[in-house]
């Protein structure tokens, strides 16, 4: 079932120059969660810090305490490979493999991650479309075309099967529409709403309709801080910090 | 200025910098044509079915061909992509996911030093550290020094082609759990690899017409050989002593090796160049 994920005190540097200053937040499972804030406040960097993806920068780090369940990610024992089969990424800017088919994207997580399951494929990646919202668009090019060859948010939706792939319980989606037109658009949206019935999800914007749309709660960072956390509809309506009042009321960002 | 000169200068200077890249497009082709054409002028009409079934005449007989140096060829370049892909892609991928530090600055300059090295003191080289010391020539020694002269180009081929992976692919695989070593093979070298292909085909032709490299390496036979640790004969090596020989027979069975050995080549790069599009996915760029 969907985990939570709780944060003590996260902090992350890009060589000298921090960039998270001690974020402290819980994560509701099975809820979807908007980090929403201007631009450079740290929210990629914080999600990206939740499946270990920060450190694969170079001179990048992280410090703190995460816990997805009951795992501490970045616990002496924990790996990192392990940690991103379990919390799945959605990037800003589709990024499909372009030298593989529909089907082999799809599949690629298993593959290459050495759970080739044979016939058991087929079904996986039936699924995963489906899940996506995208297996009636593509069904019969699944090993005709290119990833690549797809729209821009048919290649998102891809992107999101194959994330889901890998079975992971937490989805990460860092923009995952801002590349998009407004049709595109509302299809994420709406899959990101059937999503979280399975899966815990953390989704970044800075469209704060969109938050206000598909998000149970909202947090709003500000230079590396998280300002405040609270129900959706709380944070949009009244919230109890002048900082997050200001740039919901578009006074700055 | 007003703006009808202004359009008629944008269109005379459009199209004279269209007529200019043509020209200088098809100057390119010249030289290429008119080699290959002297060669058909002066070759093709000493190939017949010995060309390509036996082996030289002793001086004096007429007839005998240049099987044995075209299979020779053959064997020597085979033992050469063996030693100089593997190394080369290697080195590239070495320096393209890793090679950020010293060591990589290292391998980069020695790579162009090594790609600037004359061929002749390859083969020197390669006689004075492997000939010697087995005391005689081999098919291995000259296929080492060929193999090691592809290194430079592929090796830089491969690093140029795998910097040109957008990282967001690395990282999509990354994010899906794969783990570096794989993300590297599968993903990044995946999607470079019609470039890398390209510059392994460079690196092939330029060693496979080499004919200093293997003077004192392969050193050529008059007979057939498949023993990588005895002389054999290579193309390049036939022609060079068909050419500097006074008979005029023999001259010609130079021109006719050296149509032969540039067809062969050409023939290589593109069937290889067909296979490797074969695997290209529709709409993948
Ligand atoms: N690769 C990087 N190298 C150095 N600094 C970076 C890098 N990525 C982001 N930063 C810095 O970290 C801060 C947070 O960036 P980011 O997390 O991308 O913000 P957001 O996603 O909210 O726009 C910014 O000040 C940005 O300049
Ligand atoms: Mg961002």
């Amino acid at each position: 079932m969907a985990v939570g994920i709780k944060v003590q005190n996260l902090k992350a540097w890009f060589g000298k120059t921090q960039a998270l200053h001690g974020i402290t937040m819980d994560v509701a499972p099975g809820k979807a969660t908007a980090i929403i804030g201007p631009s450079g406040c740290g929210k990629s960097t914080f999600v990206r810090c939740l499946n270990r993806m920060h450190e694969t920068i170079p001179d990048a780090r992280a410090e703190g305490n995460v816990k997805i369940g009951d795992t501490d990610i970045y616990g002496s024992g924990s790996s990192a490979v392990q940690v991103r089969r379990r919390v799945g990424m959605v990037f800003q800017k589709p990024n499909p493999f372009p030298t593989m088919t529909i089907y082999d994207n799809v599949a690629a997580g298993l593959r290459l991650n050495g759970v080739s399951r044979g016939r058991e494929l087929d079904a996986v990646v039936e699924r995963c479309l489906t899940s996506a919202a995208l297996w009636d668009e593509v069904k019969d090019d699944l090993k005709k075309k290119s990833g690549a060859s797809l729209s821009g948010g048919q290649q998102q939706r891809l992107c999101i099967a194959r994330a889901l792939a890998v079975e992971p319980e937490v989805l990460l989606m860092d923009e995952p529409a801002s590349a998009l037109d407004p049709i595109s658009t509302s299809k994420i949206e709406e899959l990101i709403f059937s999503l979280k019935q399975n899966y815990t999800v953390v989704i970044v914007t800075h469209n704060m309709q969109q938050a206000a749309r598909v998000a149970d709660f909202t947090a709003f960072f500000l230079m590396g801080e998280l300002i405040e956390m609270d129900k959706t509809e709380k944070i949009f309506t009244t919230p109890s910090n002048k900082k997050t009042e200001d740039y919901i009321t578009g006074r700055f960002g | 200025m007003n703006a009808s000169y202004i359009g008629i200068r944008r269109y005379l200077v459009n199209h004279l910098a269209t007529a200019l890249s043509w020209l200088a497009a098809a100057l390119v082709l010249v030289p290429l044509l008119a080699i290959f054409g002297y060669l058909v002028y002066r070759g093709f009409g000493s190939l017949d079915w010995a060309f390509f079934t036996q082996i030289p005449k002793p001086v004096g007989e007429s007839g005998g061909g240049m099987a044995n140096a075209i299979v020779g060829s053959a064997f020597i370049l085979l033992i050469a992509s063996c030693i100089g892909v593997p190394l080369g892609v290697g080195s590239g991928i070495y320096l393209a996911e890793y090679g950020r530090g010293r060591f990589g600055h290292l391998v980069r300059f020695t790579a162009d030093v090594l790609n600037g090295i004359p061929s002749i003191v390859m083969g020197i080289a390669i006689y004075a550290l492997v000939v010697i010391r087995q005391k005689h020539f081999s098919a291995f020694a000259g296929g080492l020094a060929l193999g090691i002269m592809m290194v430079p180009t592929i090796a830089r081929a491969t690093e140029g082609m795998l910097l040109m992976v957008p990282q967001a692919l690395r990282e999509a695989a990354l994010g899906l759990g794969i783990p570096k070593w794989r993300t590297t093979i599968s993903i990044a070298l995946r999607t470079a690899s019609a470039g890398i292909i390209t510059g392994i085909m460079l690196a092939f032709a330029r060693v496979a017409g080499e004919t200093a490299p293997l003077l004192f390496t392969a050193f050529g036979n008059s007979f057939w050989n498949m023993d990588p640790t005895q002389p054999t004969a290579a193309l390049p090596l036939q022609i060079f002593v068909f050419a500097i020989s006074p008979y005029e027979e023999w001259h010609r069975k130079a021109w006719a090796g050296a149509l032969v050995l540039v067809v062969l080549i050409v023939a290589a790069v593109t069937s290889v160049r067909i296979v490797a599009s074969r695997g290209v996915l529709k709409g993948s760029h």
